[in-house]
């Protein structure tokens, strides 16, 4: 095999596991290591200039980043890396100083943002600097999306929000609210110089069974419902509700539902309890609210009575996984189960929707009535039109709105100025050695054998009366000390010079766990894996290999469970191992 | 500077037949200088004790004063330990062992230790075959005190601020030969493939075990010049053959081919295979392995692996006859025999 090429920023990228699973990449040990050391402000502009909404996404974010963590790997739990970022946000300083400047001569190009959502204020965030003028259109009262109309205030509150959406808006866009956009072709004319769509994936479906036409009054669709609670359309609900799914919609609907009088309130979902699309903590909470989680319950049909929903019917069924892991639910030969309830909420997931959008004006669609897009430069078949978050390639979450975002703006600026969109920024990325003295580092490589500590919640009396009550109470400083000590730097690289190394395996015999071998070079990945210390099964870590040392061995290490701890490094004798910070960043289309 | 490891280890890494991890047979953080070619002895002696399933607390560690004598606190943290005076482990673990025959006894010493100060100790136990398993961690200088050239250091070979060594050297191996011993080997710290086998098959043979691993001083003597740097070594190692050591309990997986290899049974039944490098080489032969090692010498290269080695090795015990079973099992009856008991001796004696 050939050595591995350290110079690719990307395999360093992949190292850094939570970073690499962030869809905006955000950098995140840099930023847990600003935390533990009381740089708050610091963190959060780390945060800002990379995911736009620290505040909010240290509460609602999705966290792609947490399974990634390599501490899951070393022992049972993650970093607890999303409410750290919240940290960040609770304890910053007024950081409106530092956030970027203006400029009062604009450059003449106008650009239109359909939708203010995450995706749309992420453009707007990137283009304003550059001087670009940019009006924004959406129906609601104020700016944010679905993160206003869709996540509840307990779990965001609403002045996080509107102090992270104002940090945008107050850049000076130009706000149409209250204004549905109904016409495409009519924005078209208006000469923006380009139109980016991030309206969502507004519409929530719906399920058609017998008797949901002569139980309308009672049955809500999820998404539309907890718009009316956002916007104080609705106030109360009957007490008996059946929410129906089991995404974190379905969540977010039986806990507001317990909050406005539901008191038997229930989530009944077709697939098993393991298989629902819910994050395992949105779960948790749920059932922490005496929500029971009714499991492997396909709906049958409603019951009216009397012209009033009175309960439904499910079947039972199992699920059963085909070699490919495919799932097909069976029924269970058992009656039909009736549950009672006054009201339902029905979750089960959401769609794109373009009814606005003409179909002859030179924006196609694909098979499932999908905008065709370039993947890397959301550039539809209409040049100046450019699509992102939800709207681009269906329903996903904040993060992947943002570094959708990213990526649009960077395309609508080049587009402008008349280059080539498809031609991409590279990324930034930085490699320095962390060597203070003999054997010291300027990172705190101590590994801590704390566990994931718990964020404190409110009193659950309290919040279950009060829905603007956020119920999660985040760390405090000491807390989030302790947490943001438990990450292991992985972004400090372990990086290895053939030409300075005497094959002395202090390294080898001092490695905790014991993923650096020497050995003869192999052709095969499959044979080279079978000779190391330690068992290296995890094929989607990668091997670290050397070129040839003076023994025609090489040097392997398995990226797995690396602590980066740095003790390879403090046990040679040559310097051949070094702990280099490497920082990675995507490039955006205006620095911070 | 770390002063911890962390607690953390590979979540899968195997267990021995007694359910511990190779961490179990580790010990303290090392303070030695880092790359230091001790430290790698130890984690042989970790790695041997894990693969052969040794119990920690049946194992005794003991050693006299120097760099290599500090090492046994660096492995083996759950074992007995004696850190003795300079010179003098031999007699230290002497009298262990004629105290508790039943325990695994591990001597870690060093090129001062044993080839200056503990000269006159170290010939006196090669003498009696004590069960011990006896390492000499061989830099060719004295590195706690910074570097000077010890009695194992090559005419001519100079450290890193010295002359070249004016005086003979001693070669602990030919000395051990010379003075009866039945197993001797030497290696080198930067080659535990072929070090582990051989601390394993030391383990296992039933009397005095002699290992003369060269251990490169990376502080004091891994310099050009020195022929006890890691790269003199690398390039001027030649070894009797590959030593594969297969425990009694354990299948023998490999196959040998007729007449490529040389067994050793022990008494156990554990088996040591010889696969043969390029020279015929008879493991059972003494005056051919002081041949051998006389001859390299003389060649410029350093011969290693296993030298020489005679499984019906008869330990101290067996030649003076003692007790079977450890001291501390012996009851009083058995250790304050009754009037009758001395009388009856002196009644032979008549």
């Amino acid at each position: 095999m050939n050595p591995t090429n350290i110079a690719d920023p990307e395999y360093f990228h992949k190292v850094v596991d939570c970073q690499y699973a962030c869809p905006a990449h955000t950098p995140v040990p840099e930023y847990i290591r600003l935390i533990a050391a009381g740089r708050y402000s610091d963190a959060y502009m780390i945060n800002w200039e990379s995911n736009v909404f620290p505040g909010i996404l240290g509460r609602t974010c999705d966290r792609p980043c947490e399974p990634a963590c390599r501490r899951g790997r070393v022992e049972e739990e993650p970093v607890a890396i999303c409410r750290l970022k919240r940290v960040a946000a609770d304890f910053k300083d007024d950081i409106t100083a530092r956030l970027p400047t203006i400029p009062k001569d604009k450059n003449g190009k106008k650009i239109a943002l359909v939708g203010a959502g995450p995706a749309s204020l992420t453009v707007a965030r990137d283009l304003m600097p550059l001087g670009y003028s940019v009006d924004v259109y959406d129906e609601q009262e104020f700016g944010g999306g679905f993160m206003r109309s869709q996540i509840p205030s307990f779990r965001l509150p609403e002045e996080v929000l509107r102090e992270e959406v104002n940090y945008i808006l107050d850049m000076g866009l130009v706000t149409h609210f209250n204004t549905y956009v109904d016409s495409m072709n009519s924005l078209l004319e208006k000469d923006y110089d380009a139109i980016f769509v991030g309206s969502g994936a507004p519409r929530g479906r719906d399920l058609e069974v017998p008797g949901r036409q002569e139980a309308a009054s009672q049955i809500h669709i999820g998404i539309n419902w907890l718009e009316s609670v956002a916007f104080g359309h609705i106030e109360s609900i009957g007490e008996k509700v059946i929410v129906l799914g089991g995404g974190n919609t379905a969540m977010d609907c039986c806990r507001t539902s317990r909050r406005l009088g539901g008191k038997d309130v229930k989530v009944i979902v077709r697939s098993p309890f393991a298989d629902m699309k819910a994050s395992p903590w949105e779960k948790e909470d749920a059932i922490h609210e005496d929500i029971p989680i009714i499991d492997n319950h396909v709906p049958v049909d409603f019951v009216v009575e009397n012209g009033k929903l009175v309960g439904m019917h499910f079947e039972k069924v199992r699920a059963q996984y085909n070699a490919r892991g495919k799932r097909t639910l069976v029924p269970l030969d058992e009656p039909h189960v009736f549950v009672e309830c006054d009201e339902v909420l029905v979750a089960i997931g959401q769609e794109n929707a373009f009814p606005w959008i003409e179909r002859d004006i030179g924006i196609e669609f694909d098979q499932w009535d999908m905008p065709k897009l370039n993947e890397q430069t959301f550039q539809s078949t209409l040049d100046n039109v450019f699509f992102g978050g939800d709207a681009a390639f269906g329903p996903e979450n904040i993060i992947t709105a943002v570094a959708h975002g990213h990526q649009a703006a960077i395309s609508i600026d080049r587009f402008c100025r008349g280059k080539d969109v498809r031609d991409r920024p590279l990324p930034g990325t930085t490699l320095a050695s962390t060597k203070m003295g003999v054997h010291e580092w300027n990172f705190d490589n101590a590994v801590t054998s704390d566990r994931r500590f718990k964020v404190p919640h409110a009193d659950k009396e309290q919040t279950l009366t009060d829905r603007y009550l956020e119920v999660e109470l985040g760390f405090d400083e000491e807390l989030g000390y302790a947490e943001a000590e438990r990450c292991l730097n992985c972004d400090v690289q372990t990086v290895f010079s053939e030409s300075l190394c005497i094959e002395c395996d202090a390294c080898v015999d001092i490695c905790p766990t014991r993923c650096i071998t020497f050995t003869q070079p192999e052709t095969e990945e499959q044979e080279l894996r079978l000779k190391l210390t330690a068992p290296a099964n995890n094929l989607t870590q990668d091997l670290y290999i050397s070129d040839s040392l003076p023994t025609q061995r090489v040097m392997v290490k398995d990226e797995d469970v690396c602590l980066h701890c740095g003790l390879c490094a403090e046990r040679c004798p040559t310097a051949a191992w070094d702990m280099q910070k490497f920082l990675y960043s995507v490039t955006k289309v205006s620095k911070l | 500077m770390s002063y911890f490891k962390p607690a953390f280890r590979h979540p899968a890494a195997p267990t021995n037949s007694l359910g511990y991890h190779e961490d179990d047979y580790e010990g303290s953080l090392s303070t030695l200088c880092a790359g230091c070619g001790h430290d790698s002895v130890s984690g042989a002696i970790v790695r041997a004790c894990f693969e052969l399933s040794l119990e920690p607390h049946r194992i005794a560690k003991i050693s006299g004063i120097g760099c290599s004598s500090k090492t046994p606190t660096y492995f083996l943290g759950n074992s007995h330990g004696f850190n003795s005076v300079h010179g003098r482990m031999p007699s230290v673990a002497t009298g262990a062992n004629l105290a508790n025959r039943d325990l695994t006894y591990i001597g870690v010493s060093g090129d001062g230790d044993t080839a200056s100060i503990g000269m006159g100790q170290f010939a006196h136990l090669v003498r009696r075959n004590l069960n011990i398993v006896y390492i000499v961690e061989n830099n060719g200088c004295y590195g706690l005190t910074k570097g000077q050239d010890s009695a194992t250091s090559d005419v001519g070979s100079h450290s890193k601020k010295g002359d070249p060594n004016p005086f003979e050297s001693i070669d602990l191996c030919a000395v051990a030969l010379q003075l009866g011993a039945d197993f001797v080997a030497r290696s080198f710290s930067g080659d535990k493939e072929q070090l582990v086998p051989l601390i394993k098959a030391a383990i296992s043979h039933p009397g005095f075990a002699f290992l003369d691993v060269v251990s490169p001083c990376v502080t004091f003597n891994n310099n050009q010049g020195s022929t006890k740097s890691y790269e003199f070594v690398r390039e001027h190692m030649e070894a009797t053959g590959t030593v594969d050591f297969v425990p009694m309990h354990q299948e023998i997986t490999t196959r040998y081919e007729e007449g490529a290899s040389q067994e050793v049974c022990l008494h156990d039944g554990s088996v040591i295979h010889l696969r043969k490098g390029n020279n015929e080489y008879n493991l059972r032969d003494r005056q051919a392995a002081m041949g051998a090692i006389e001859q390299h010498k003389a060649e410029g290269q350093i011969l290693t692996g296993l030298l020489y080695m005679d499984p019906d090795s008869l330990d101290l015990h067996s030649v003076v006859d003692t007790s079977d079973r450890p001291l501390n099992s012996l009851t009083e009856e058995e250790l304050c025999p009754s009037l009758q008991a001395l009388d009856n001796i002196n009644e032979s004696l008549r």
